[in-house]
């Protein structure tokens, strides 16, 4: 198994919560102090760093007008990170394709951060949360038709080496697309993709792409690595190895259970401070049709209850934080393991909010010390 | 009751009602009630042809269709289907908007055009939002502009039929499909309204406080040759659904004169 060193790397210096009535999309950017903004990014590049020198390899992601995450382009912290990092592998998961207007450009940025990195990148794709629509007037009706039209086209700029193509489709159109540089990697980086869903899970397997799950716990994570392994036999292709299922959660190792737990509570600000309104939480179209019936009927499925008063045994219960000692934090991870069939990607968010940089380091020797040999020996 | 009726290969599901002179009542965003009063008053005054858009009520999405424009063709098909001579084409908001789309590009068997608080059109410059962004807005802020009475308007979903809410889910869908970007609006269609070549009325709620008659129902009347902009009282952004009787008298004097 390989581990990752994910930071959402947020604006965490905020007003208290009943000031506002929204984290995402419209908290007034008058919030954000630039000085103590390049301290972050500063410190945050300097704990990715840290984690590579640890074994770790590393993560990063986006987000648009939200304190939760102050990245909003990927590809700009990859590449400062290809440049100073030496060994890691860079994920990026990752470019939400079906809300960028240019394909072609994302194309482009992921070729140059591969070239960057001599071939360290691992480039995904997402669909983008439901609170990126109003952020960048994205229409979140038939987002999948235009993601993977965009896949379809950053894959053939990146495996095109003659010369200019044509791209007349329904979303996107280039007449000359002749993409320099081309990427390190043949025939292109590995390709990961967030899969929530047993629908989205298929397609991604028939691809044979790494299927990344995001705190979806012990029964969604199944539903989704079974729905990639069973798409597979019905199209009789060989079964995927590990290291094309991946989990993120919330993952705090200390030297005691009640160490590990104090990290973990500092790291459930994610959840805690994801203030938002219905209308960034459900953008019609943007969900099913069913599970908008069912949320106006004011049901939940089990585990979204799970984010709207997370308790830290309740998250622990679910499979969404791993905690405690080191014996404990394997055991927790083993105990998900063993429930979906094994994966080989573990993408830690083990920093956030006001958890500082000495815990957070702390967090990570721990567990690349402690844990992190152990799962390094699972196939 | 609705049947179903095809045109140009799209499925549709439609309320026929009453008999004679062909009427073509275009839903807007709230979707299509079949039992909708206005649509009954109307029925006194010729045939009511009320279809549900593809993606709204039960009438299935359509690959092929995206986009206001498409519709607009689509009802275009459908008067031609219909041979429909001197026909009354009605649209309300969002339906508005798809009435004068046709009637820009075509007023083959139009006889007259009614829009009831049209939406389509970009009034203000680009720093101003001609038209709240519903979908950046709580539904209850959103209920507040679009009604005069948002009390009487606001739906307790423990109350509704499956069927019922997956319609208003269907609906909200369909209209992020339609008028997510540009929003709600055609940046061609103002310039293009001259064309209306058939005798216009614009109704507007007098107490609409999503898009108002004075801003928005203004810049209409007056890009159309000759057309008159009415208010009805005691109505916001839905003016059939608060004031039915008085909407469909209106239109009666208008379409019977």
């Amino acid at each position: 198994m390989r581990a990752w060193f994910f930071s959402e790397n947020a604006y965490h210096l905020l007003p208290p919560a009943p000031e506002y009535d929204s984290i995402r999309v419209k908290l007034p950017n008058r919030y954000y102090d630039p000085k103590l903004g390049a301290d972050l990014y500063h410190r945050f590049i300097d704990e990715w760093l840290m984690a590579e020198d640890l074994g770790l390899e590393i993560m990063v992601n986006e987000h648009h007008q939200t304190a939760t995450n102050v990245n909003p382009s990927a590809a700009v912290v990859m590449g400062a990170l290809a440049r100073v990092s030496r060994t890691a592998r860079l994920l990026i998961l990752g470019n939400p394709i079906a809300n960028r207007r240019e394909p072609v450009r994302v194309a482009e940025e992921m070729a140059m951060v591969d070239v960057y990195s001599r071939g360290r990148l691992e480039c995904g794709f997402v669909r983008g949360v439901p609170y990126e629509m109003s952020a960048g007037n994205h229409r979140p009706t038939r987002m999948m038709e235009r993601f993977w039209e965009a896949h379809d086209l950053i894959v053939k700029a990146w495996t095109t080496h003659d010369g200019p193509f044509n791209w007349e489709g329904k979303y996107f159109h280039h007449r000359q697309v002749n993409i320099w540089p081309r990427p390190y990697q043949e025939p292109h980086p590995p390709i990961w993709i967030t899969a929530l869903s047993p629908g989205s899970a298929r397609e991604v397997g028939a691809r044979g792409y790494t299927a990344a799950c995001f705190l979806t716990g012990f029964e969604g994570t199944k539903a989704v690595f079974d729905n990639y392994r069973e798409r597979r036999v019905e199209l009789g292709l060989p079964a995927a190895a590990a290291d094309r299922f991946a989990y993120a959660a919330l993952v705090y190792t200390g030297e005691t259970d009640e160490e590990g737990y104090a990290g973990a509570r500092k790291l459930m600000w994610y959840l805690e401070s994801n203030k938002v309104p219905p209308q960034f939480t459900g953008p019609p179209g943007y969900h099913p049709i069913a599970s908008t019936v069912n949320a106006m009927k004011g049901i939940t499925p089990g585990i979204y209850k799970m984010f709207q008063n997370p308790t830290l045994e309740g998250l622990m219960e679910h499979g969404l934080v791993f905690a405690g000692n080191p014996d404990s934090v394997h055991r927790q991870i083993m105990r998900m393991y063993d429930h979906v069939g094994g994966f080989g990607q573990l993408l830690m968010m083990s920093q956030a909010g006001f958890l500082d940089h000495e815990e957070t380091v702390k967090g990570m020797q721990m567990f690349s010390r402690e844990v992190y040999p152990r799962l390094k020996e699972l196939r | 009751m609705s049947s179903w009726t095809t045109v140009a290969g799209v499925q549709l599901e439609m309320v026929e009602r009453g008999g004679g002179r062909p009427i073509l009542w275009l839903h807007g965003e709230e979707g299509l009630d079949p039992d909708a009063p206005v649509l009954g008053a109307l029925a006194a005054h010729g045939r009511v042809l009320a279809p549900s858009h593809p993606g709204y009520g039960h009438s299935p999405e359509a690959a092929s269709i995206d986009t206001v424009d498409d519709l607009a063709y689509l009802y275009l098909d459908l008067l031609a289907q219909q041979e429909a001579r001197d026909a009354v084409v009605i649209g309300a908001s969002l339906g508005g908007w798809i009435a004068a789309e046709m009637a820009v590009k075509s007023t083959t068997g139009l006889g007259r055009l009614i829009l009831v608080a049209p939406l389509g059109i970009k009034v203000g410059d680009r720093e101003t939002r001609d038209v709240p962004d519903i979908w950046a807005l709580h539904p209850d802020e959103v209920l507040k502009l679009q009604y005069y009475d948002p009390a009487r308007a606001r739906l307790d979903p423990t109350t509704l039929s499956d069927d019922r809410l997956t319609v208003i889910a269907r609906n909200r869908e369909a209209t992020a499909l339609y008028g997510w970007e540009p929003y709600f609006h055609n940046p061609k269609l103002r310039g293009r309204l001259h064309r209306v070549a058939v005798p216009t009325l614009l109704l507007w709620g007098a107490e609409d406080r999503f898009v108002s008659a004075g801003y928005y129902g203004a810049a209409y009347r007056d890009a159309i040759p000759g057309a008159r902009l009415e208010a009805i009282p005691a109505a916001g952004h839905f003016p059939h659904l608060e004031q039915p009787d008085a909407v469909a008298e209106r239109i009666r004097a208008f379409i019977t004169n």
